[in-house]
Order: C-alpha cells, then structure tokens, then sequence
C-alpha cells in the first residue's frame, strides 16, 4: 500500500482510487456531515446503555442481560455502522466520499478521546490543584511527593521493582530457554508451558498462590501451613513473618512478578533464540569456542534487541504494579509502590490532587518509551 | 508484534537445510536444570490445587505437602470449599465476570476494526498524524484516566453499571487493537482492494466480505489478549464497579476474600481457582494463539 509521508498527505494526496479521491468536497457543509457521522455511533451506543441500565435496574436475570448485552455488542454495533454507512451512501457521491472515513474511524477516535486524551490531560491538570479540585497550587503536590517520607518510600519501592523485576524475568527466562533449546521437543515444550502457565492468572489469583508460601505463624499458633516457614522450621531455624521484615518484604513480593512475567520472557526469548542461524553456532564450535563463549558472543548479540523489547515490556508492567501490593500487604510494612499508592490516595483518603500527581509521575517515566515506540513505527513506515 | 518478530534472523528463514543436532554428549546437567526451574514454578499453584481439594480444618491445620501420607485415604479429598465458594458469592461473580468481559471483549474489536479499515485503505486528512498519536497512546498508564473518568461516571451516574466498564475497558484497549488491526490490514494486497472495487463493491463490502475474514488471526489474537486483560483485571473493575455485590466480578470478590483473614482461609484455594479456571482452559486449548495474542499485547500501556 502506498503511504504518503507523514504530513504531506493533504497537498500530494496520491490518487490510489481515482474513483473517489478526485476533487474532494471540502466546503463548510461537508465538514459538519463528517464530525456527526463520527459522533452518531457513540451517541447511539451511550443511548443503547442508559436504556441498558434500566434493564438492571429492574432487576432482570442476569444472564438475559449479558445476552442483550452480547447482542447489542456484536449485531447492535455492526448495525449501527452499517445504518450509519447506508446514510452516508445517500450523501452526494464526493460528500460521501470525504465522509465516509469519518463514519468508519470517527467512533474509535471519539472514545479515545473521552476514555484516553481527555482523562489523561484532565489529570495533568488536576495533579496542580489541591485536593478537592478547586484552586490551583502549582507544584505542591510534587513537592510534597518529593519531600515526605510516604511517598519518596512508594516511589524507592517502585524504581526497586524496576530494577528488579525485568532483569529476574529476563535472566531466568533467557537461561531457561537456553537450556530447553537442548531438549528434545516434547520435553521442551512440556517444561516450556510449565513456566508459562502463571501467565493465565490474575496479579489477584497470583497474590493468594503466594499467599500459602509466605504464610506465617507465630510461636503457639499451630502448624506453619507456608511451605516457606515450613522448610525454615523443618530445618530448626525459627518462622518468619516475611511480608513484615524491612526491606525484604519488597524483594518477597517482586518474586511474585518474578513468577508471572518469566514464562513470557521465556517464550519471546524461545522463538528469537531458535532463529539464530544454526550454521555459525556450529561455525564457532568448529573453530573451538565452548558453549558459554559461544553463548555470550553469537546467540547474545543476535537477539539483543528482542532483550530489549521483553525487558521494556515487563518494565512498564513492573512500573504499573498494583495489584500484589494491594492484596498481600495494603503497602502497609514499607511495601507501598507509586501505583497502588495513587489509589490510596484517591480513594482512601480523597486526596485527589497527590493521586492526580503520582499518576502523573508513572506517565512520565514512560515518555520515553512513547517517543521510541512512535520513532520506530515511522522508521518502519519508511521503509514499507 | 512487529517489535518482535522483525528481531527473527533474516538467514533463519535461507536455512532451510534440517538443523544438526543441537545435542551434546552429556545432557543431564541440562535436564537437571530444566526440571529445578520447572519444578520451582509448578509448586506454588500445585500447592494450591492440592490444598483446594482438601479438609477445611486440615487446609488450617497444616501444609499441603503433608497429604502425601494419605494420598488414598478417600477422608482426604472434599470438593466441600468449592461448593462453599460457589454459594458465598463465587457463582455470581463468576457470572458477573462473564458480564463484563464478553461486551468488554466484543465491542473494542467491532469500533477498532472499521478504525483500522479507514486508516489503511481509506484516505482522509491527518490519516497518519492521527494513527500516530493512536501509536502513541498506547503507553498511557490506565492510572492516568482513573480520576476524571470516575468522576464523571458519579455525575452521571454510571459508576458501578456494566455499561460504564464496557465501554471503559474498550476504550483502553482501543489503541492496541486498531494498531494490530490496522498493521495486519496494510499487509493485504491492496491489488485484491483494488480489484473488488473495479468490481463494484463499496468499501462497506469489502470490509465485511473480504478485510474482516482475512484478518480472522490478529482478530483471534487481539480477543484472547483482550479477554484475558478483562478477565484478570482488578483496578478498572476496584475503581469503575467497586465492592456493590450485584456487579462485583471475580478479581474482587477474591481479594475481597483474602482481605478477611484467617477465618476464610479454607476457602482461598478453592476461590482462587475458580477465578483462574476460564484463563487456564482457554490456555490450554489454544495454547498458539494464546500466545501469540500476549505477545502482540506486549506493547500495552
């Protein structure tokens, strides 16, 4: 397909379908047609959900309503495009045409803009107003997140998790997959889907497996039922209540994370590992290297750049950690992170302008990763 | 996901010569390892499978390591917690579940598909200006829509409804699916376009007859990453449904059960694996797209 350079599409416009894009109509009146075609299936659908609302309220059997519900969701909404298709068809052919592009992603466009573009600036906003909304403070939030020992030990907390986190997953996954390589097929595949089972589990359902490792009891209160403390006394040594030691307690619960993310570094690292070229492996063998050189100096370097694809990938999973914190320990114990440390304060203690403030903090750590994310995808675009 | 697949060694795809064996002379040091990592990572859901099926007094009594005494001693083995999850509000949550991430599933691929249509073979102004900043959005963290969002919701009033959160849950996994979708649709040959329009067909025909059942995988992709999101996901459902039992879902009602102590701690196992039951079928019945669907989600924000 034919992509014209970004930002010169409007003049150079090329003719790929002569038919439509000749002269397009561009007057005052065709412009209005293409915002209400963009808005009429989103209004529709909100419609279709006040009615919809109604139905619960009466108290109607649940599953009738997810049936409404899944065929409002898939025939409702064709329909409603295609209706909306059908009106545009009716338009004069070169109106039609300018518009229907309007009627095809305008819907898309506006839910993103009400559940994503407006949120996220309204949010930028907000982390400079204090905390019932109405005045603006300028920097104080920040200077408080900064300055107070609450928030600097969710925000130590989350950069350890960082840190962390991806380079566990990462190492474990790599050397898991190194091995496997080794095994025959069937073994290979079978050990392989072990460790990517936890990927199907919730952080929640994750957080109560963890639960029965970590599990402590005191002196006189029966039996340790946490394999963990179960091993230490077993040993002769004395149980711990490991989500309330300093510090520790942090690294107990990023093996959490640990757990669920390695099966899909592992899995990523797999496939790019199977790619490298089996003839220059053999190559180096020949010419004497052992495995571990031939490790570090062939496969490494060619699967660098999917290393750095998985690490980034479980680091923004690992910058967004909510859940585990959440259900094992409320951050109580210094264990608090940036994220779950946001709903606290939104939601327990109302203060919406900190909670707007460290959103604001895990949106611009990632700001980099935007910028390489849209770098790359002109750089491919490019080269189409 | 492009990211990774354009990292596959172009020779890889020349060698077509059968790979020589990969296998060295004393594989048990291999085999040693594997199975220690493996092992390692089965115990904790083995652990909680096992204790599941056992003796409530037994589950708080000791470990699930101690049934390998009495593996046959029929008194062992009880499906007691399940039914007792089941009645103290797993069944409901579990349908409540189910409320949620079929529409939450369905109406995100339906809104981004006629979006990835238009950005690749339609032409319109700011087409790439537009898809980019879509590319963009991607990375946003869910935490930065949480509070005008539900504020607005309390004003009109649909926190807690099913609705909200469909269409919540859709607009944050909007930007993913109209990426895939719109990168899967540009990769059609536009000399099949081309030629169903000289045949007369609108672009609404292409799209449905011909677009949509070519892009069936990154379609069968995108929903079970979807699904799975939904499914497990606990914060946009804390936030937009809350604790109200007639729309809790199963991620809460867990966490709500694991915030209660000691007392229902018997019932833990069996609760955590009726939350896990649907993600651990479709797991394993469609291992492939299962993972192909998490590694093109990989990008999400």
């Amino acid at each position: 397909m034919t992509t014209p350079p970004i930002g010169r599409e409007e003049v150079t416009a090329a003719p790929t379908v002569p038919v439509e894009e000749g002269a397009k109509d561009n007057s005052f009146l065709a412009w209005i047609l293409r915002i209400l075609s963009a808005l009429v299936v989103p209004a529709v659908l909100v419609l279709f959900f006040f009615a919809f609302e109604f139905l619960q309220r009466r108290d109607i059997n649940k599953l009738v309503q997810i049936g409404t519900a899944l065929v409002v969701g898939v025939l409702g909404v064709w329909v409603l495009y295609w209706g909306m298709d059908r009106l545009v068809s009716a338009l004069p052919a070169r109106t039609g045409a300018g518009v229907r592009p309007f009627a095809f992603a305008g819907p898309a466009m506006v839910l993103l803009g009400f559940y994503l573009v407006y949120p996220a600036v309204n949010t930028f906003i907000l982390s400079f107003q204090n905390d019932a909304g109405d005045a603006f403070v300028g920097l104080a939030n920040f200077q408080r997140i900064f300055t107070e020992t609450t928030y600097l030990v969710a925000i130590r907390n989350s950069v350890g998790w960082a840190l962390l986190v991806p380079a566990a997953a990462v190492g474990i996954g790599l050397y898991f997959a190194t091995l496997a390589d080794r095994l025959p097929r069937r073994s290979e595949a079978t050990a392989k889907s072990l460790l990517f089972l936890p990927m199907a589990i919730s952080f929640v359902g994750a957080s109560v497996v963890w639960t029965f490792i970590y599990r402590f009891r005191p002196e006189g209160f029966g039996e340790q039922i946490g394999i963990l403390n179960a091993i230490v006394t077993g040993f002769g040594g004395e149980a711990v209540d490991w989500l309330a030691v300093p510090l520790w307690n942090n690294l107990f619960l990023m093996v959490i994370l640990v757990w669920l993310q390695t099966g899909f570094a592992m899995v990523i690292l797999s496939s790019a590992i199977k790619a490298v070229p089996e003839e220059i492996v053999e190559a180096s063998r020949i010419d004497g290297a052992n495995e571990w050189q031939v490790f570090r100096r062939i496969v490494i370097p060619s699967i660098s750049s999917t290393i750095v694809v998985v690490w980034t990938t479980i680091l923004i999973t690992t910058w967004k950690v909510f859940d585990i914190v959440y259900v094992m320990t409320g951050g109580r114990e210094g264990t608090s992170v940036v994220a779950q440390q946001m709903v606290a304060e939104f939601f327990t203690f109302n203060n919406d302008g900190i909670g707007a403030a460290l959103a604001v903090i895990l949106f611009i750590a990632v700001v980099p990763i935007l910028v390489i994310n849209v770098k790359r995808f002109r750089a491919q675009e490019a080269t189409r | 996901m492009t990211t990774v697949t354009e990292t596959a060694h172009p020779a890889a795809a020349a060698s077509s010569t059968p790979p020589p064996s990969r296998r060295k002379p004393n594989r048990f040091p291999v085999y040693l390892g594997v199975s220690m990592i493996a092992l390692l990572w089965t115990i904790p859901s083995l652990g909680l499978l096992i204790n599941s099926f056992r003796d409530p007094r037994a589950i708080r009594a000791n470990g699930w390591w101690t049934v390998f005494g009495e593996v046959f001693d029929s008194a062992t083995w009880t499906i007691q917690n399940y039914q007792e999850v089941m009645e103290g509000g797993f069944a409901n949550a579990f349908v409540n579940s189910l409320a949620v991430t079929i529409p939450a599933v369905v109406i995100p691929i339906t809104v981004a598909a006629f979006a990835a249509y238009a950005f690749a073979w339609m032409e319109f102004p700011g087409r790439n200006l537009i898809f980019i900043a879509v590319v963009g959005l991607l990375v946003i963290p869910l935490q930065m829509a949480l509070i005008p969002i539900l504020r607005i919701y309390t004003n009109v009033g649909v926190a807690g409804t099913l609705p909200g959160i469909w269409l919540a849950h859709a607009g944050f996994g909007l930007p993913l699916a109209i990426y895939l979708l719109r990168n899967y649709m540009g990769t059609l040959p536009s000399s099949l376009i081309e030629s169903a329009k000289i045949d007369g067909a609108d672009h609404f025909t292409i799209f449905t007859r011909l677009v949509i059942p070519l892009s069936i995988p990154v379609l069968a992709s995108f929903a079970i990453f979807q699904f799975l999101w939904v499914w497990n996901d606990f914060l946009v459902a804390l936030v937009f449904l809350g604790y109200n039992e007639s729309v809790r879902v199963l991620t809460v009602e867990l966490s709500d059960l694991a915030g209660r102590g000691e007392g229902t701690l018997s019932l833990l196992p069996a609760a955590a694996f009726v939350t896990m039951i649907l993600p651990l079928v479709v797991f394993f019945a469609l291992q492939r797209f299962f993972v192909r669907g998490l590694t093109a989600g990989s990008v999400k924000g």
